[in-house]
């Protein structure tokens, strides 16, 4: 025995489990939907991924001077996260603009990772959709990629089959409900997400849907169409910018679909997840602090 | 109805396949036994012995007139060499009497077995268990005798057979070899207090120790045995008591205040010890394992053996050992060498890590995860506590109960970005119980 002995403070034992390992899990649980993307918009689609990915992890990586241009893996998160709510081709200077304001207008600008307030993603999306609102509605059918409108505006709704694999016009990471579920099924598995924020926005969706819409079907359409599964799914649900407390996450996820719904049924844009969203991680702390849990033994005055 | 478990919790992996199958084994007793006058909680002892004065083993060498203390006895017979200081686990160095083995083990006249045990009056059995200097053998080593007379009326006795540290197994194979002497143990301190049931919880990944304590206890109708889910920390005296009986000891108090007294399955049976044999605490089962010691063992060592010897009689250490710990895993203090620290009454394992099994962790930012609200068994905001304390705020970690942590590293385990959370919550439970010293000083 040469080497010195470690004295640390316990535990001794200490999760695997990595900052890096949890992006890791991320980034795996979108592979289905970027698969999805490929399958249904083709190279346009790989490019705008793959584009948008570089630009968010260059751009952190030249901020913080990190080593590898991975780094922890978080940056390459929300590139691919920001690519998923992008039309399937976009020009590339706006997947690298996007990239580049997502990480820092959306994160680094707050002191980094677990610093930001806002969903660093959708706070480019939301920047990108005021800067250049035609180059991102510009859609494109799947696989033979016409131009087209997204479900949300055409009159024709098309058939919930087609919502759910995901053979209609819309963002890249929004069109295949099912490849979604996949992902999310891995980061349920993995203990990164539970069932209250999506269930909070997907419930609260259906329920609206039906009501304002006219029945339960009207329900299901608004839940499978749109960027409401991307949304509840992995956007609402990011760590950093979501509640801790378990009656905080259901109300922020209940919130998410009321804002949703309100601006969809009453709102100019045809889809307000990106603000329903950006709004709800703006009352993250307060909800925290109003929905602290019981400590074992409080004592109630 | 009691819940089937306690609110979250940890399940690190339970590492206990290196001993759980290993009979206990005698250790060899030492050259020179060093018996520390402070093995307990509470004021230490004097010395009642001096340099030169011939000892048996089992006699009283030093006493306390303080309330909550414990005398401590010579593990050995021979003679008093020195009376000095030693190191203790925690790293300070505490008085102690240095005793060189005769390795004759005469024992002394006040240790005679009581042939009438079983007809001793209630109030007897503290002075005995006292007069023995029986403390709590889960590693906090509270004075027994001091909880045999509690402040509130007891209905049931909550015994611990959990053992929730990973790698321990000192309890489980007590539980396993001694069941009849345990629930001997149990049914004193259920006379002493005047309990109307005994309620012993062993985690269910000891089946075969279920067994044999349920088989034990099979004619007693006030003792019941339960299964408990296997998750850290159920041996939490606040987390059994709300399994085993449904109740929640409020906080800042102890869970005599809804009628239950928590003990140590070892600390029953060194009750029936001293009751039947008058035999006072002098040895202990102890789980050396880890991969960085060549032969885990269980071992029966005396009070005062040091460290090395035990470690020494385990086959000595591997080459990659990085960390020695005096305890559990999720709560034992690291050691900074392999020196002659002297096994105590609390010292329930030594966990030899090897180089694979430390991490080195750099500290990294909070993500928000909520992984650390998710595990805390006593519904605190870990994150916001450790947030606060990093800016110096103690006030406003007070008002997060900051008090109520029960130091059980959960939160620190499950952390992905590696944060030390239970050390800076520590930090502000000093700081918190400064300030609450400083201005009662002040009144």
């Amino acid at each position: 025995m040469d080497k010195q002995l470690v004295v640390s403070p316990a535990p001794h034992l200490k999760s695997p489990e990595t900052i890096k390992s949890v992006m890791v899990d991320v980034l795996a649980a979108l592979v289905p939907a970027a698969i999805a993307a490929v399958i249904f918009f083709g190279t346009p689609a790989l490019l705008t991924m793959v584009i948008t990915t570089l630009s968010a992890m260059l751009t952190e990586a030249l901020i913080l001077r990190n080593k590898n241009i991975f780094g922890d893996g978080s940056a390459a998160v929300t590139g691919l996260l920001l690519a998923m709510t992008l039309p399937p081709a976009p020009p590339w200077w706006l997947c690298v603009v996007g990239g580049a304001v997502a990480i820092i207008i959306g994160k680094q600008v707050f002191g980094g990772i677990g610093n930001n307030i806002f969903n660093p993603a959708l706070v480019a999306r939301a920047i990108l959709m005021v800067s250049w609102a035609g180059h991102m509605t510009t859609w494109l059918a799947p696989v033979d990629l016409t131009a087209t409108a997204t479900p949300l505006v055409t009159s024709t709704a098309p058939g919930f089959l087609q919502l759910f694999t995901g053979t209609t016009a819309g963002c890249l990471g929004e069109t295949s409900v099912f490849a979604l579920l996949l992902g999310a099924a891995w980061l349920f598995y993995k203990g990164h997400i539970n069932w209250r924020i999506p269930g909070g926005y997907l419930g609260v969706v259906f329920l609206m849907g039906a009501a304002l819409g006219g029945g339960l079907s009207a329900g299901l359409f608004h839940v499978l169409a749109g960027g409401v599964m991307l949304g509840a799914l992995f956007m609402a649900t990011d760590m950093v910018t979501s509640p801790v407390t378990p009656k905080g996450q259901l109300i922020f996820g209940m919130g998410c679909g009321l804002i949703t719904m309100l601006v969809r049924f009453y709102g100019n844009y045809p889809e307000g997840v990106t603000f329903a969203i950006l709004l709800m991680n703006a009352v993250t702390p307060l909800l925290d602090n109003l929905t602290l849990p019981r400590v074992y033994g409080e004592v109630t005055k | 109805m009691s819940p089937k478990t306690f609110k979250g919790g940890i399940h690190p992996g339970d590492f206990k396949n290196l001993t759980e199958k290993k009979p206990v084994v005698p250790a060899k007793p030492p050259a020179v036994a060093v018996i520390p006058l402070s093995q307990h909680i509470g004021a230490p002892c004097k010395p009642l012995v001096a340099v030169g004065d011939e000892v048996k083993m089992g006699q009283k060498i030093g006493d306390s007139d303080a309330s909550i203390s414990a005398p401590v006895h010579a593990s050995v017979s021979g003679k008093v060499i020195k009376i000095g200081t030693c190191k203790s686990n925690q790293g300070h160095l505490v008085n102690a009497v240095f005793i060189e083995n005769d390795f004759q083990d005469t024992w002394h006249e006040s240790v005679k077995p009581n042939p009438d045990w079983e007809q001793l009056p209630a109030e007897a059995i503290p002075k005995i268990v006292r007069e023995a200097g029986v403390v709590g053998m889960g590693g906090a080593a509270f004075p027994c005798h001091y909880k045999l007379v509690p402040p509130d009326k007891i209905e049931f006795v909550v015994v611990n057979g959990a053992e929730c540290e990973p790698y321990l197994t000192c309890d489980h194979r007590l539980m396993l070899e001694r069941p009849e002497d345990l629930i001997v143990g149990v049914k004193l301190v259920m006379k002493a207090v005047n309990a109307r049931k005994g309620l012993i919880g062993i985690e269910d990944n000891k089946p075969d120790a279920i067994e044999a304590v349920r088989k034990a206890a099979a004619n007693d109708p006030d003792i019941e045995v339960h299964a408990l889910p296997t998750k850290y920390p159920q041996g939490s005296g606040k987390q059994l008591v709300s399994v085993l009986t449904g109740r929640e000891t409020p906080s800042g108090c102890q869970s005599t205040t809804v009628g239950c007294l928590v003990q140590n399955v070892g600390t029953c049976v060194a009750v029936a010890d001293a009751v039947r044999f008058g035999l006072p605490s002098i040895e202990r089962i102890v789980t050396i394992t880890g991969a960085g010691v060549k032969e885990p063992k269980n071992m029966l060592v005396r009070v005062g053996t040091p460290l090395t010897q035990v470690i020494e009689e385990c086959g000595g250490f591997t080459d990659d050992l990085r960390k020695l710990i005096m305890g559990g895993p999720m709560m034992g203090p690291t050691m900074s060498g392999p020196e002659d620290i002297p096994i105590v009454k609390g010292t329930c394992g030594i966990l030899c890590l090897t180089e694979q099994e430390v991490q080195l962790d750099e500290i990294g930012p909070c993500i928000k995860c909520g992984k650390c609200v998710e595990v805390c068994p006593m519904g605190l905001m870990p994150l916001f506590l450790a947030s606060a304390v990093e800016q110096r705020l103690y006030d406003i970690a007070e008002t997060y109960h900051a008090v109520d942590c029960i130091d059980c590293g959960c939160c620190t385990y499950i952390c992905p970005a590696k944060r030390p959370l239970n050390q800076w919550i520590g930090m502000a439970k000093n700081e918190i119980k400064a300030k609450q010293r400083r201005a009662a000083a002040a009144k």
